[in-house]
């Protein structure tokens, strides 16, 4: 068998002297669904943050189809294929949401080909075609995630990094987010995600990582983390 | 007839010099709000690059005149203003390289910055200064009147005169121009948008991809632009002295503030706002009382006009208490 497509291996460092990530361990095939759960302050965004390069490692290992990246910057990374959707702030409120997923393509230089994401990611939101003039800053908590989805989508990457995408809305919005997440993923993207609806999360998922303080606790596919009652019991509430 | 003579009294007197003082607040207040919108500080150093760009045109016109080159009708300022423009966002280029990159790197607190822009405001001053001294210069080489005094007078026959001087209209439309050309550049072009990206989520803009640095540099530019366009239309219309542009600071930054501080269109609105009230505070309205039949022993000045920069504290101090992100909803000071 290859490598993993993302393999994030033995990872530890943190902001300061502590560290707040051990020794953990992360990896995605194309076109699967990676998801990070655990309790609060297990380092799941920490983590992410470390795959993507904006947290210093003293050790461990980043590779993106079987290069090492550790040594690039975020920007670097984003040019690689990778894409990322922070938890907050991951929209330009003052733009349209046509200016907003245009600027996900700054990076890009070919006209048609970026119009042709456009389309896709339009089809995929199709509440963003309707809302295209509009200020991101004034569309509801679920269209502004789809707009920072849309946006990161529009760099085309081939892994797709969302941090906490269903925080703050609704559980029909979210249901709603999930699909397109699935998707997204049935193109061939790679999705690494953090969340703190686990259970639903872990239904989605192709492979699902239980944190717990910096350190992988249970690793398997969605499903047999669900079917483990120690899992259960300690993270999902029963 | 009265009700004419009042008219043009009030046109001559407030709405024609108030709409062009405001087109210069307006530019003024645009350079203020780019800077504080991108590069996140009120940049105090903002009216001392108006001087200083201006006494490049200064002295780029006088090469010119000592040359023979001329553009009459229109004031040879106008052909120094491009090479002038050059220049000034040399040295605005030059003060990022060596003092607010430096800043900006460290992630330094906005108030450090604005400290450092009065550091800057400081050395520009004393620079101009040295440059081209402290006195008061009149540059404008233009045809003087579009319309005068007396041949309004003869073609209406009205009692009251108005007058129309080349450099107001020049003003005008060069301001006009200029915003036009801003809101395109900002709305429609790739390094616009970037700009405003830039502007409104610092980490999403580095996310896609786009470079900070490039975006510091674009805004500077247009800065220095915006601050030599703003001070050679004030210096032509009234006249050139490095203290007054000091001086007017002050309203350009109750212009940006009223406005909303980091929205464009609020600082054009500003700029007219402070204008207007100065103008029409300071104004001496005796006469056109009297055309309209309400005999007035004083002056009807409600301040002289050596405190005309009462109006712009007061317009400040009213914004900040009951609307700090001014009219058109910018970011709080």
């Amino acid at each position: 068998m290859s490598a993993p497509y993302l393999a994030a291996t033995g990872m530890t460092g943190g902001y300061g002297k502590a560290d707040i990530l051990h020794d953990c361990t992360l990896t995605v095939e194309r076109g699967q669904i990676a998801v990070i759960v655990g309790p609060n302050g297990a380092g799941k965004s920490t983590a992410m943050k470390a795959v993507f390069g904006m947290l210093p490692l003293r050790e461990g290992r980043v590779t993106l189809d079987g290069e090492d990246i550790g040594a690039l910057s975020p920007q670097e990374r984003v040019r690689r294929g990778m894409g990322f959707v922070p938890q907050t702030h991951n929209v330009f409120p003052s733009m349209t949401v046509a200016e907003n997923l245009e600027m996900g393509a700054f990076i890009r230089d070919d006209d048609d080909g970026i119009a042709r994401t456009m389309d896709q990611v339009l089809t995929l939101f199709p509440v963003l075609a309707d809302k295209r003039r509009q200020p991101a800053g004034e569309l509801s908590g679920g269209q502004r995630q789809q707009v920072a989805v849309g946006r990161a989508l529009m760099t085309k990457p081939q892994l797709l990094m969302l941090d906490e995408p269903t925080a703050g809305v609704s559980p029909i919005v979210m249901d709603e987010l999930f699909d397109r997440i699935i998707e997204i993923a049935r193109s061939g993207i790679s999705i690494l995600m953090v969340e703190q609806n686990a259970r639903q999360a872990l239904e989605i998922a192709d492979i699902g990582y239980v944190l717990v303080q910096g350190a992988n606790r249970y690793t398997g596919t969605g499903a047999e983390l669900l079917a483990d009652s120690e899992v259960r019991r300690t993270f999902l509430g029963g | 007839m009265d009700l004419l003579n009042a008219l043009v009294a009030v046109l001559n007197f407030v709405v024609i010099p108030a709409t062009a003082y405001g087109a210069q607040l307006a530019l003024g207040a645009l350079g203020v709000t780019l800077i504080y919108g991108i590069l996140r500080f009120s940049n105090f150093a903002h009216g001392d690059t108006m001087a200083f760009g201006t006494a490049m045109v200064i002295l780029l016109t006088w090469g010119l005149q000592g040359l023979g080159i001329a553009l009459t009708p229109l004031p040879t300022a106008l052909l120094a203003l491009p090479v002038a423009i050059a220049l000034t966002a040399l040295l605005m280029l030059g003060t990022d390289r060596v003092v607010y990159r430096f800043y900006r790197r460290k992630r330094a607190a906005p108030i450090i910055f604005v400290m450092a822009s009065v550091g800057v405001m400081f050395i520009m001053n004393g620079l101009t200064r040295l440059v081209i001294g402290v006195d008061e210069i009149r540059f404008d080489d233009g045809a003087r009147f579009i319309i005068g005094v007396a041949d309004f007078r003869r073609w209406t026959g009205l009692e009251e005169g108005l007058a129309l001087r080349g450099t107001q209209v020049i003003t005008v439309a060069a301001a006009a121009l200029t915003v036009a050309w801003l809101f395109w550049f900002l709305n429609r072009t790739r390094s616009g948008k970037a700009m405003r990206a830039y502007s409104d989520n610092e980490d999403l803009a580095l996310l896609s991809g786009i470079d900070p640095e490039r975006v510091v540099r674009q805004t500077w530019i247009i800065a220095a632009a915006l601050a030599t366009l703003a001070g050679t239309l004030y210096g032509l219309d009234k006249s050139f002295r490095a203290f007054t542009y000091f001086q007017i600071l002050l309203p350009i930054f109750a212009a940006a503030i009223v406005g909303g501080l980091g929205n464009p269109l609020g600082a054009i609105a500003g700029g007219f706002i402070v204008a207007f009230s100065e103008v029409a505070v300071t104004y001496p309205w005796r006469k056109i009382a009297a055309y309209l039949g309400w005999e007035s022993d004083g002056l009807m000045q409600l301040l002289s006009t050596e405190y005309k920069f009462a109006v712009s504290f007061v317009i400040l101090i009213v914004v900040l208490l009951f609307r700090p992100t001014g009219l058109f909803r910018g970011k709080s000071v």
